[in-house]
C-alpha cells in the first residue's frame, strides 16, 4: 500500500450545490441539473468534456444510468457508489483514483438523494434481519453513544446535553448565513434543550434533518487544472475505512469513541502528510447527523484529546472565529442530510471557503489553505467513515 | 410412583388496579388488582418463563414429554409447544403436543402426563399451562381476568408431591364459550351458568372422589379451587364445607385475577411452594367437566437458587399508569402511530436458520482464544480462527446494563422503546430492554433476560430476547 500516492494527483476544478431542504417543487433530476451545471460552469467546461463519471446515491436511484439519463450523456462509463452517509465522498474517491491513475483526464462526481417524496419523515429501511436490531433508529444508536460518553467522562448527562446544545447553537449560527441551508433560523441553548425528547439524551436540535439535495465536482488530473483555473483545489487524500462493525456487541467496544474515523483520519494524515491537523487544518466539515456525532469526532480526528473535546466546546475553538473552524456552512444540522449528496457539499464549501468565493461574505474565513471533510456512515460501532483533505495548490 | 418433581410458575410484571378500569369506564370499581401481560407477551412467551422458572437445575435434554395447554394459543394451526420445546432446548425426540380449549386442559395435561410416565413412555413430562385471555371492555370479565402461567415436571423420582388419586367428569354445558370468530370471552346468563354449570359440577365432582376414595375433606391440608371470581368462590367453599381460613388456597383474584385455564395450575404450584411433607393437596378444576387430584406433598420445595414461583413474581410488579395503556397493551385502541410507514417484514427461512440464537439464544465461544459473541459468528472477532467454536446457551445469565437511550422515535407499543447493550458475563448483547420503569433505568443496574414476542410481521408471531431490570426475588 502506498497511501501517499493520491496525494495532489487530482485537482477539484468546479463544485456545485442544489439548494437542500424540503425540495418538494424539484426532483431528484432537477437538483442533479442545478448542482452539475453550476459545477461545470465554475470548471469552465461543458457536458461533451465529460469521458466518466461517478454517482452517488443510497435509495434514490440503482445504477449509473440514471445520470446519463438526466444529463443526456452518450456512451461514457459511469458507476454508481453506495457506502450509506459516505456516499458521496466514496463516489469522489473511485472517481480521483480513475483520474490519478490515468485512465481519464475529466471526470464528473454528482451526489443525490430524494427523501422527501416518501410521506414519512425517517429514512427508508431496508432489509433487515426479522428480529435483530429491527426498528433501531439513527438517533437511538448515537443515543447509546452518548450516554455511555457521559459516563465514562464523568460527564453529567444535564451538563452533557448543554455542551451538546453548543454544538447545535454554533451550526445553527453557520447556517444562517448559508443561503443554501436548509435551516437558517439561529437557536440558543436554552431553546436546544427545552425541545423535545428524541432519544434521550439527545433531543430534537440535537439531530439533523432529513432533505433534498444534490452536489456535485468537476475533476481532472493536477498537471491539467491551471488550463481551466488557477484557484484550483487539490484532494491531497480520500480514505474510506471499515472495522468488523460488531461494536454494538464488543464488550472491548466502550461507546465512547470511533475507532473506525480514527484509522480513517490517521490514513488520511499519512496520505497528505500532516502531522498536527488541530494546527494545520485551516476548516474542517465533519458529520454532525448528531451533536454527539461532531463531539466524538473532535476526538476521532484529534482535534481534542480523547474525553476533553468538551473543553473545547466550552472555549469556543471549533465556531466560525475558533482557532479551526468547523461546518463553516452548519453541516448537517443547517443543512439536512440528503445521505448521498452530503459529502459533495461539504466539498463544495471547503472549496468554496479555499478559493475565497464562500456564498456570503460574512461567513468566508481568512486565507484558508486547508480542509478537511469526515463524512460518517452507519452507525456507532458499525461506521463507515471517509475523511478526505483539500489544499489550495 | 408418580407425581411432581418440580414446579414454576409466571406473573407478568405489571398490574391494572381495577378501580382504573372504573375510572375510565364508570361503574363500580372492583377489588385489588390484576396481572396484565406486557404488550410484548403472549401465551408463548408466559409458557417460555414458566418453564425456565421450573426447570432450574434441571437437564432440559432429561424432559422427553412437553405439554403445552392454554385457551389462548397464538397459533391455531401450527404447533405453540414446538415453539417453547425449541427456545428451551429440549432433545429432538421429544413428544410434544397443545392441550386447548377448555378450561380444564392444564389438570387434563397433567393427567395426560401421569399416565405417560406411569406407562413408562416418559421419565420426565413437562407441562405448561399459560393463558392470557381477553374479557369485553367494560364486562365483569375484564374486570376478573389476569394473565399468568405455571409449569410442572411431572416424574416417578425426587418428587416434591406423589399423586393420590384422580378424578374427571365431562359435562357439556354452554356457560362461556369463544368461537373461531371471537377475540373476547362469551357467555350466557350468570345465575343460570353458576349454579348448573360451575356450582353443580364441582360440588358433584368433590362428592363423588371422595366417597370413591373414602376421603373425608377434613383431612385436606389445602384445596386448590377454580373459580371464576372471588363472589362464586364463596359459594364453592360454603357447599364444601371447607375452613375457608385454613384450608382454602388463597385464589389471588386480588392480586392475580382469574388466569383461565393458568388458574388452577398456579395456585396448586403456590401450594407447592409453602407445602410441607405430609401435607395432602386436593385440586378441584372446573371447566367443561370437572378434574379433581389429589396429592401428598413428599418434602418441602425449600428455596431453589434462582426460582422465583407465585411467591416470588407476586413481589416483583409495577402498576400501569391508567386504563388506557392497558388498552394499548392489548392492542384494543385504533391508533393510527404510523401513517404511510412500511408495515415490518420477517422472512421465514431467516428464523429457521438461526433458531439457534434467535430462540435458543446461543453465543459461539471462540475455541481458539476463548472470547464468546452473540450473535454466533463462524470468524472470531479477535482471532479470526474460521469455524472454530462451540455454542454456549446464555438462557439463564444475569448481567448489567452499560449503555442504554429512551428512544421516542422508535416504533413501539410503549414509548419511549427502549434500546440497550448488556454485558452478560464476557458477552455483550445488543437488546431492547422491556418490562422497565423509565425514570429507574440507570447504568450499571442488574438485568436478566425474557423471551418477547416482537411483532407480527409476514402474519405470524416473531419473537426473540430482550432485557429486563432483574425482578426481585422474595425470600
Amino acid at each position: 500500500m502506498n497511501l501517499e500516492a493520491i496525494r495532489g494527483k487530482v485537482a477539484i476544478v468546479g463544485t456545485g450545490c442544489s439548494k437542500f431542504g424540503e425540495n418538494w417543487e424539484k426532483s431528484a433530476s432537477d437538483m442533479i441539473i442545478d448542482a452539475v451545471f453550476e459545477a461545470l460552469e465554475d470548471a469552465g467546461m461543458e457536458l461533451k468534456d465529460i469521458e466518466a463519471c461517478w454517482l452517488g446515491t443510497t435509495t434514490t436511484f440503482f445504477t449509473g444510468l440514471p445520470l446519463a439519463e438526466i444529463l443526456k450523456l452518450k456512451h461514457i462509463p459511469i458507476s454508481r457508489v453506495e457506502n450509506a452517509c459516505a456516499t458521496a465522498m466514496d463516489a469522489l474517491r473511485n472517481a480521483s483514483y480513475g483520474v490519478a491513475c490515468g485512465v481519464f483526464d475529466r471526470v464528473l462526481v454528482v451526489g443525490v438523494e430524494k427523501l422527501k417524496d416518501m410521506g414519512f419523515s425517517g429514512l427508508p429501511e431496508y432489509w433487515s434481519h426479522p428480529v435483530y436490531g429491527q426498528g433501531a433508529t439513527a438517533p437511538g444508536r448515537y443515543a447509546l453513544c452518548a450516554r455511555r460518553y457521559f459516563h465514562n467522562n464523568d460527564i453529567d448527562p444535564d451538563i452533557g446535553r448543554e455542551i451538546l446544545a453548543k454544538i447545535a447553537v454554533k451550526n445553527h449560527y453557520n447556517g444562517s448565513l448559508a443561503p443554501k441551508a436548509f435551516f437558517r433560523n439561529r437557536i440558543d441553548v436554552e431553546r436546544v434543550l427545552k425541545a423535545p425528547l428524541i432519544a434521550w439524551p439527545l433531543g430534537l436540535f440535537d439531530c439533523c434533518g432529513n432533505a433534498d439535495g444534490a452536489a456535485a465536482a468537476v475533476i481532472c488530473r493536477a498537471d491539467m487544472a491551471k488550463s481551466f483555473r488557477d484557484d484550483h483545489v487539490l484532494l491531497m487524500a480520500s480514505a474510506t475505512v471499515m472495522g468488523p462493525g460488531f461494536g454494538k456487541e464488543d464488550m472491548d467496544y466502550k461507546y465512547d469513541e470511533f475507532p473506525e474515523t480514527a484509522a480513517a483520519a490517521k490514513m488520511a494524515y499519512e496520505q497528505a502528510g500532516i502531522a498536527n491537523p488541530r494546527t494545520e487544518l485551516s476548516l474542517a466539515a465533519v458529520h454532525d447527523c448528531f451533536t454527539i456525532a461532531e463531539l466524538m469526532e473532535y476526538e476521532g480526528l484529534g482535534f481534542s484529546e480523547p474525553g476533553k473535546a468538551w473543553e473545547d466546546v466550552e472555549a469556543g475553538s471549533f465556531e466560525l472565529d475558533g482557532d479551526l473552524p468547523v461546518n463553516t456552512d452548519g453541516g448537517l444540522k443547517a443543512f439536512g442530510h440528503p445521505v448521498g449528496a452530503t459529502g459533495l457539499r461539504q466539498c463544495y464549501e471547503i472549496c468554496r471557503q479555499l478559493q475565497g468565493k464562500a456564498d456570503l461574505p460574512e461567513r468566508q474565513l481568512k486565507n484558508p489553505s486547508i480542509g478537511l471533510s469526515l463524512t460518517q456512515g452507519g452507525h456507532p460501532g458499525w461506521l463507515i467513515p471517509n475523511v478526505s483533505i483539500f489544499s489550495l495548490p | 410412583m408418580v407425581g411432581i418433581r418440580s414446579c414454576g410458575a409466571y406473573i407478568p410484571f405489571f398490574r391494572l388496579k381495577r378501580e382504573d378500569i372504573a375510572k375510565a369506564l364508570g361503574g363500580v370499581p372492583g377489588r385489588g388488582e390484576k396481572a396484565v401481560a406486557n404488550f410484548d407477551e403472549d401465551s408463548i412467551s408466559m409458557a417460555v418463563a414458566a418453564t425456565l422458572d421450573c426447570l432450574q437445575g434441571i437437564d432440559p435434554s432429561s424432559v422427553d414429554v412437553l405439554y403445552f395447554a392454554s385457551t389462548t394459543m397464538p397459533y391455531r394451526e401450527k404447533q405453540c409447544a414446538a415453539i417453547v420445546a425449541n427456545v428451551l432446548g429440549l432433545r429432538r425426540d421429544v413428544l410434544t403436543t397443545d392441550f386447548s380449549s377448555s378450561l380444564r386442559v392444564g389438570t387434563i395435561a397433567l393427567r395426560t402426563a401421569f399416565d405417560a410416565v406411569k406407562a413408562g413412555s416418559a421419565k420426565n413430562a413437562l407441562v405448561v399451562v399459560s393463558d392470557c385471555r381477553l374479557g369485553g371492555m367494560g364486562s365483569p370479565f375484564e374486570q376478573a381476568f389476569g394473565d399468568g402461567a405455571a409449569a410442572f415436571l411431572v416424574s416417578d423420582s425426587d418428587l416434591i408431591a406423589t399423586l393420590g388419586s384422580e378424578y374427571s367428569h365431562t359435562n357439556e354445558f354452554t356457560d362461556i364459550w369463544r368461537t373461531q370468530n371471537d377475540d373476547v370471552v362469551r357467555s350466557w346468563e350468570d345465575r343460570f351458568i353458576y349454579e348448573k354449570g360451575y356450582q353443580k359440577n364441582v360440588i358433584e365432582a368433590v362428592r363423588n372422589f371422595a366417597k370413591a376414595q373414602d376421603l373425608s375433606l377434613k383431612d385436606v391440608n389445602k384445596v386448590v379451587l377454580s373459580a371464576p371470581d372471588a363472589r362464586r368462590i364463596q359459594g364453592a367453599i360454603k357447599a364444601l364445607k371447607l375452613d375457608i381460613k385454613s384450608q382454602v388456597q388463597n385464589p389471588l383474584f386480588d392480586q392475580v385475577g382469574n388466569t383461565g385455564a393458568a388458574f388452577a395450575p398456579m395456585l396448586l404450584s403456590a401450594a407447592l411452594e409453602e407445602g410441607k411433607k405430609g401435607d395432602r393437596i386436593l385440586v378441584v378444576n372446573y371447566g367443561d367437566g370437572c378434574d379433581v387430584l389429589l396429592f401428598n406433598v413428599n418434602k418441602s420445595m425449600g428455596t431453589i437458587d434462582g426460582r422465583r414461583g407465585i411467591k416470588g413474581y407476586l413481589a416483583s410488579k409495577a402498576y400501569l399508569p391508567n386504563y388506557e395503556k392497558y388498552l394499548r397493551f392489548r392492542n384494543l385502541m385504533n391508533l393510527e402511530v404510523e401513517r404511510t410507514r412500511p408495515p415490518l417484514s420477517s422472512f421465514a427461512p431467516v428464523l429457521w436458520r438461526d433458531q439457534k440464537w434467535v430462540l435458543g439464544f446461543h453465543a459461539s465461544k471462540c475455541k481458539e482464544c476463548g472470547r464468546t459473541f452473540f450473535p454466533p459468528q463462524r470468524i472470531c472477532l479477535y482471532c479470526q480462527s474460521k469455524d472454530n467454536f462451540e455454542y454456549v446457551r446464555l438462557i439463564g445469565r444475569k448481567g448489567t446494563l452499560f449503555t442504554f437511550t429512551l428512544d421516542f422515535l422508535a416504533r413501539s407499543d410503549d414509548p419511549p422503546e427502549v434500546f440497550t447493550r448488556v454485558h452478560l458475563d464476557d458477552v455483550g448483547i445488543y437488546c431492547r430492554m422491556t418490562d422497565r420503569i423509565p425514570e429507574q433505568i440507570e447504568i450499571d443496574m442488574p438485568v436478566e433476560m425474557t423471551f418477547r414476542k416482537f411483532h407480527e410481521g409476514a402474519g405470524y408471531p416473531n419473537y426473540f430476547w430482550k432485557c429486563i431490570p432483574t425482578r426481585e426475588v422474595a425470600t
